[in-house]
């Protein structure tokens, strides 16, 4: 029987990070496998039909977003990175995002994909703070692209900048919502990832959403000779003298390979090594989505791409004592799009993304678990129906409603194998993807980088340093 | 091989790894750094492109031999006539 490895590389996960490691290490001739225990690419960022529609998981906008030319951004690196040609994902630059306190959204700042637009707001509703402000976004521009992988608070050093609470917190919303594993603050460094990413350049989408990007990755992974095995989980990683030996698979097939990457997580890599699991909080959330029957423009919505919201006089932004905290979210019109003259999507799409309590939902009776997913549905669409210009007549919403779906973290963690349904994982990060075995390495969610760009950066990155670099 | 071949080798890699560069004027005795956007990343490719293409390995210590294409040419003509000689 032949005893030599099988593979140089086994990928387990066909996610975004998986799949970009993937074709790094295909394209410069290692032999690599991804094995994915569902039977869709995706991961996190998934995509799946119901009732003859499309709908996306994960992706609301990819973040990051520069003009064709501008250089030197994490865009342009993975694009380089994976021999991407922009052309081939086609992104659509938002047309315009807004942060809303206050019961009905009083305070509100505006943001596009220029920066002066956020800096103009900044100066009418924060006029004290101006300054400190460009501060902020001078010390976030001089700041290394590089991932360091420190923990410091990203409250504390705002507010060593900006003494307005209000402000601090506006700012910290849809980067905490964007990017944050860690409960009430976010990691200073992650602060500025995500400042850059939201604020400094910006948000965009392909018109038919992560589907694209899958497309277009999987065929890269594909020509570079990379194989790729489906409903094949991976169930243990058995280790002899501090290296994995084998992978078992769910079949109870064994693999060998000489490295192994793993996007699953960190705690659920630990896991396949027979490890106890940290209990590290994680943050849950819920979404709903609504197709309508038009454009949410046409019902009197305006054109805004995505509003995060919350109405109580501080961001909380943890784990929820009930099932879902409708006081804060995060509104999302894939319609809002540039998608150019006489493109767009067919139907109207209306997505509210809310932190939701994990412990709550897991354990529900399935008639329990139904009744409450349509109780919240509700209460969730009207809550961020406040922070909407108002209908006439106020049943529209309902009667343009043609269909609607819910994810809930159970969903997530069914889905994805992701603990608690944590969409951004543990927070403690391991920036340097090492693993107590010398072979085994993460990458993706708990690697640390986070988001569509971040997933995808994160695999390029840790397929570099531990295997090709090597 | 002549030093211009090995020189428009590299090019020919540096279009694939960074078509949104403009190529079509790179100065040889300039540092490839100081006239296009390439960082470690880019240059890591270029070497791995290298030994995909061409077979040639080069060292990381050597890394920096690759700063512009006359000194691309200088380090790496003669491995690629020493591949030549060998097959």
């Amino acid at each position: 029987m032949n005893s030599g490895p099988q593979y140089d590389v086994a990928i387990i996960g066909a996610g975004l990070s998986g799949l970009a490691a993937g074709i790094r290490l295909a394209h410069f001739g290692k032999k690599v496998c991804i094995f994915e225990r569902h039977n869709a690419v995706g991961g996190l960022n998934g995509f799946y039909s119901l009732g003859g529609r499309k709908f996306d998981v994960g992706l609301h906008a990819v973040t990051n977003f520069v003009p064709p030319g501008v250089k030197g951004t994490a865009l342009g690196k993975i694009f380089r990175q994976l021999r991407i040609d922009r052309e081939e994902i086609a992104l659509s630059p938002q047309k315009g995002s807004r942060v809303a306190f206050g019961p009905r959204g009083e305070a509100a700042l505006r943001f596009t994909n220029d920066f002066a637009v956020l800096e103009a707001d900044v100066a009418s509703v924060f006029p004290k703070q101006v300054d400190k402000f460009g501060n902020v976004a001078r010390f976030v521009r001089d700041a290394p692209l590089e991932w360091p992988g420190t923990r410091e608070s990203a409250r504390r050093f705002i507010r060593t900048q900006i003494d307005d609470p209000l402000l601090e917190d506006m700012l910290l919303c849809p980067l905490m919502f964007y990017g944050s594993a860690r409960e009430h603050d976010m990691d200073l460094d992650q602060f500025t990832v995500m400042f850059r990413a939201l604020y400094l350049e910006g948000l965009a989408r392909p018109l038919e959403g992560i589907r694209v990007l899958m497309r277009v990755l999987l065929e890269k992974y594909r020509q570079a000779g990379g194989e790729r095995r489906m409903k094949c989980g991976v169930r243990a990683i058995v280790a002899r003298e501090g290296r994995a030996a084998a992978l078992v698979l769910d079949s109870g097939d064994e693999v060998v390979a000489t490295h192994i990457l793993s996007s699953i997580g960190g705690a659920e890599t630990d896991a396949l090594m027979g490890k106890p699991r940290g209990d590290e909080p994680r943050l849950g959330y819920v979404e709903t989505i609504s197709v309508l029957d038009r454009p949410p423009a046409e019902l009197g919505w305006g054109a805004d791409t995505i509003v995060f919201y919350n109405d109580s006089e501080r961001f909380s932004y943890c784990n929820p004592p009930d099932q879902v905290d409708v006081r804060s979210g995060i509104i999302c019109f894939p319609n809002n799009f540039d998608y150019g003259l006489g493109r767009g999507l067919k139907e109207g799409l209306f997505r509210v993304t809310c932190l939701a309590s994990y412990d709550a939902w897991k354990d529900l009776p399935d008639s329990t678990y139904q009744s409450d997913k349509v109780r919240w549905f509700d209460a969730i669409r009207k809550s961020a129906g406040r922070f909407l210009p108002p209908l006439d007549p106020d049943d529209s919403l309902e009667r343009a409603t043609v269909a609607t779906d819910m994810f809930t973290p159970r969903t997530v963690e069914h889905y994805t194998g992701h603990l608690r349904g944590a969409i951004y994982g543990s927070p403690l990060k391991n920036p340097g993807g090492r693993t107590t075995l010398s072979n085994v390495f993460v990458c993706g969610t708990d690697q640390g980088m986070l988001g569509i760009v971040g997933s995808m950066l994160s695999g390029i990155t840790v397929a570099n340093q531990h295997i090709l670099r090597a | 091989m002549t030093n211009e071949e090995c020189k428009k080798a590299v090019l020919d890699i540096i279009a694939d790894i960074a078509p949104d560069e403009d190529i079509s004027n790179v100065k040889p005795d300039v540092r490839l750094r100081d006239q296009l956007q390439l960082d470690s990343m880019d240059f890591l490719d270029i070497v791995m492109e290298l030994r995909k293409r061409h077979g040639i390995e080069v060292p990381e210590a050597d890394y920096t031999r690759l700063a512009s294409l006359d000194s691309c040419a200088e380090y790496l003509t003669p491995k690629f006539n020493a591949l030549a000689a060998k097959s």
